[in-house]
């Protein structure tokens, strides 16, 4: 099987939008299952991407990801007609979608990928959405077209102010909360310290929020263990119980702390391939 | 050497005169394994017993008395014919002797290496019983491996029958998924391999460490099953990529095999376990073995803890391999944490013998209370208790009881938990019908055939944790019943 690439898109400075074939994932997949990902068929690093999107008649997905390291780099270089070394997926449990009433769904930066197809779903379950979306700034924003058309609301901010609001996704979120009635549910998809302070503001008013983790995982298929989360006092697998769980319930504290595990030995690959790559004149 | 080669020609004039009698057979002593050396090995991947020569394997089978009634036979789980394939090698019929293994064990590179033979076969052995002491029972793990290894070169795929149109679906590359893939395939009908990792074998792979079981051998026994046609699709997660179901109903699967091995490392569930620098075992090794993390940097992409102080929980040959993995990635240190008493350990004695030669410290009447960490959720240290034997528990084993107030703390950076797995939960969540058991393994009869029409199952799934040998002896009854359903 190869996994021939469509397109690769830059969308920001540092995030892609990748449509490559991999008809079997593309045919099972919903709302919330993530794909594990390797650019070398051997000993490529393990990439865990959610799935942003996928199109049954091309038999493709999409992937949206941001370049932070050695792998995610190279997948950036990658172009129309070059391959991965594999996809394995869907994996994960779907997203649970109901009529809840109404929903607000807040999305950072890259996790506005992950959380679009939910927001659909939830669309075309008769659910009101509001989303607002946060990025650094103007330029690391994505997606906000696609959630024009599927939300009945759509609050956007920058950190910095380039763009929409100035400020931090938690204080609309706040506001949208103490309106009366106040939403039946919430989902937080994005940087771990954003959702951890959603949540923190959902729970004031007792407002059920979702959140989708992103740790570090090697299998996806609860085969070793590396995911695992402290959701409610008790051990959970991302990969097989998750990526979603009641975020009112994760310790998101000791998660940050465990997803930092290979700082140093990744930053060090990053910058060894940057300095490989200058020498042999790829420096795009 | 050349003692050892006038000893045997010596033993061979009275064998050929069959004068060769049993006071003679006790009188050759067993024949130490070839290994490399342990201060040399703690730096390299390379396998450590090396295997024996021609003169020893001829030497060590004739230490077999040749029994009538062949005890050794009653402990393999497969019944390999192991009196007459030992008896070939003492003739000096390596060829025969191969032949006689293939009758009933498909692996024997692999087994003649991972089986605990000290507990099966050896276990039973009359020499062994002769010197009351089941180490100097005839090496049959030894000599199996001796002539497989012979072999390897000409790994010739067996006879396929003629086509029958029916079509297999085999979950799993690991042991017990080859020996069905194989039977089930020589039979006439199509079969497909499916495997969740990038890379067939399963366990073989992923789990045991090269030092023990090269990755070329299990290579070599993928590539047979290829020769006779069998198809492999990896990075296949069934249950998710596609179900049980979907396979049978919409993709025109007629017996489907699980054998996806248990795949959910068990935790101690005690305090500090979600430190950074906390392992379950398989991810550990996993990360060492399949993703080769021991060359991170050159080649390979995925990062493992880089320790000085590392201490493993458990005393099976799972805890083994990932002591002697963190010997190899460089740890100082590297302690062996243990509850019971050495004697209790269920690893295997060559596995232990070979730890301790390679440095591993072993703590055992040990426990952890808990992992201690700083600010940052990295590992520190680990706060354990001191354990004395009470009486016999279920397992007859003798219980381990906690002393009280004898809290103690050791200074690692490194915790690897390998304590076992419990069933992983995919097949169930995504298989409606099929019958599991309160712990998560599937449900199946004589004929490890499940509650479900067309669907078998064995292995670790089934019977917990369990060996190579006997994921492949349940294999061979499953394929026996598949071919059988498959017929009809």
């Amino acid at each position: 099987m190869s996994f021939k690439i469509l397109s690769n898109q830059k969308l920001s400075e540092n995030v892609f939008q990748m449509d490559v074939e991999a008809p079997l994932v593309a045919r099972s997949r919903e709302a919330g299952q993530f794909v594990i990902v390797s650019v070398d068929e051997d000993a490529g690093e393990r990439i865990p991407l959610t799935i942003s999107g996928a199109n049954s008649e091309k038999g493709s997905i999409r992937l949206i990801y941001q370049r932070v390291g050695k792998a995610t780099a190279q997948m950036a270089q990658l172009g129309e007609g070059d391959t991965l070394g594999y996809i394995v997926g869907p994996l994960g449990q779907p997203t649970h979608i109901e009529k809840f009433g109404t929903v607000v769904c807040v999305g950072g930066g890259i996790g506005n990928a992950p959380l679009l197809p939910i927001v659909t779903a939830l669309k075309e379950a008769g659910n009101t959405v509001i989303s607002i979306l946060g990025a650094r700034n103007r330029e690391l924003l994505i997606l906000e077209d696609d959630f024009k058309t599927v939300s009945d609301e759509l609050i956007v901010l920058t950190d910095d102010g380039s763009y929409g609001r100035k400020g931090l996704v938690t204080e609309p979120l706040k506001e949208v909360c103490s309106r009366d009635p106040k939403p039946d549910f919430a989902i937080a998809i994005g940087p771990a310290i954003m959702m951890k302070f959603c949540c923190q503001t959902t729970k004031e008013f007792a407002v059920p929020t979702q959140v989708s983790l992103n740790t570090i995982m090697v299998d996806g298929t609860g085969m070793c263990g590396g995911c695992r989360v402290e959701v409610g006092g008790q051990t959970k697998f991302v990969c097989v119980d998750g990526p979603e769980f009641d975020g009112h319930k994760v310790n998101f504290d000791q998660m940050m702390k465990r997803m930092g595990a290979y700082k140093a030995l990744e930053q060090k690959a990053f910058e060894n391939f940057k300095d490989h790559k200058c020498k042999i004149g790829l420096n795009q | 050497m050349t003692e050892l080669n006038e000893k045997l020609q010596q033993l061979i004039e009275k064998q050929s005169a069959g004068e060769l009698k049993a006071k003679d057979r006790y009188e050759i002593s067993a024949q130490d394994m070839p290994a490399q050396d342990g201060g040399q090995r703690r730096s390299n991947m390379n396998e450590v017993a090396l295997g024996y020569t021609k003169i020893q394997a001829r030497l060590e089978a004739m230490r077999c008395l040749q029994c009538r009634n062949a005890p050794c036979v009653e402990g393999c789980p497969v019944r390999i014919r192991i009196r007459d394939f030992v008896v070939a090698i003492a003739e000096g019929k390596d060829e025969e002797a191969l032949a006689i293994i293939k009758e009933n064990s498909l692996l024997p590179a692999v087994c003649g290496r991972v089986c605990p033979q000290e507990v099966q076969c050896q276990e039973r052995c009359t020499v062994g019983k002769k010197f009351k002491d089941p180490e100097q029972s005839v090496s049959i793990g030894r000599l199996e491996r001796y002539v497989a290894d012979l072999a390897k070169s000409d790994s010739n795929a067996p006879q396929v029958a003629a086509p029958t149109g029916k079509k297999a679906a085999v979950i799993g590359s690991g042991p017990g998924g080859i020996v069905v893939a194989a039977d089930v395939r020589r039979a006439g009908h199509e079969v497909t391999i499916f495997e969740a990792f990038h890379k067939p074998g399963g366990v073989l792979v992923y789990g045991i460490p090269e030092f023990r079981l090269p990755k070329s051998i299990v290579q070599e026994e993928i590539d047979v099953l290829k020769k006779m046609g069998v198809e492999i699709v990896c990075n296949f997660v069934v249950g998710r990529t596609r179900t049980i179901k979907e396979l049978m109903e919409e993709d025109g699967y007629d017996a489907v095999y699980v054998g996806v091995g248990a795949g959910l490392p068990k935790f101690m569930n005690i305090e500090g376990e979600h430190l950074v620098g906390v392992y379950s075992a398989n991810e550990y090794l996993t990360r060492a073995n399949l993703m080769k993390a021991y060359e991170f940097g050159k080649g390979a992409d995925t990062p493992i803890a880089v320790s000085k102080n590392v201490a493993v929980l458990g005393g099976g040959n799972v805890a083994m391999d990932a002591a002697r993995m963190a010997v190899r990635l460089g740890a100082e240190n590297v302690y062996l944490v243990y509850r019971r008493s050495e004697k209790e350990m269920p690893a295997r004695i060559e596995e232990v013998h070979h730890a301790k030669e390679e440095g591993v410290q072993f703590c055992t009447l040990q426990n952890p209370k808990q992992i201690l960490g700083d600010d940052q959720g990295n590992v520190t240290g680990m706060e354990c208790l001191k354990y004395e034997l009470g009486e016999p528990d279920d397992s007859g084993r003798r219980r381990p009881v906690a002393i009280e107030g004898s809290e103690f703390t050791i200074d690692v950076d490194t915790v690897i938990v390998a304590i076992g797995n419990g069933a992983n939960p995919l097949i169930e969540q995504t298989t409606p019908g099929l019958e599991f058991n309160k712990w998560g393994n599937i449900v199946v009869d004589e004929n490890c055939k499940t509650s479900l029409d067309g669907v078998y199952a064995g292995g670790d799934i089934v019977l917990g944790a369990a060996t190579v040998i006997l994921a492949m002896g349940q294999g061979r009854i499953a394929a026996a019943a598949m071919n059988q359903y498959l017929a009809k």
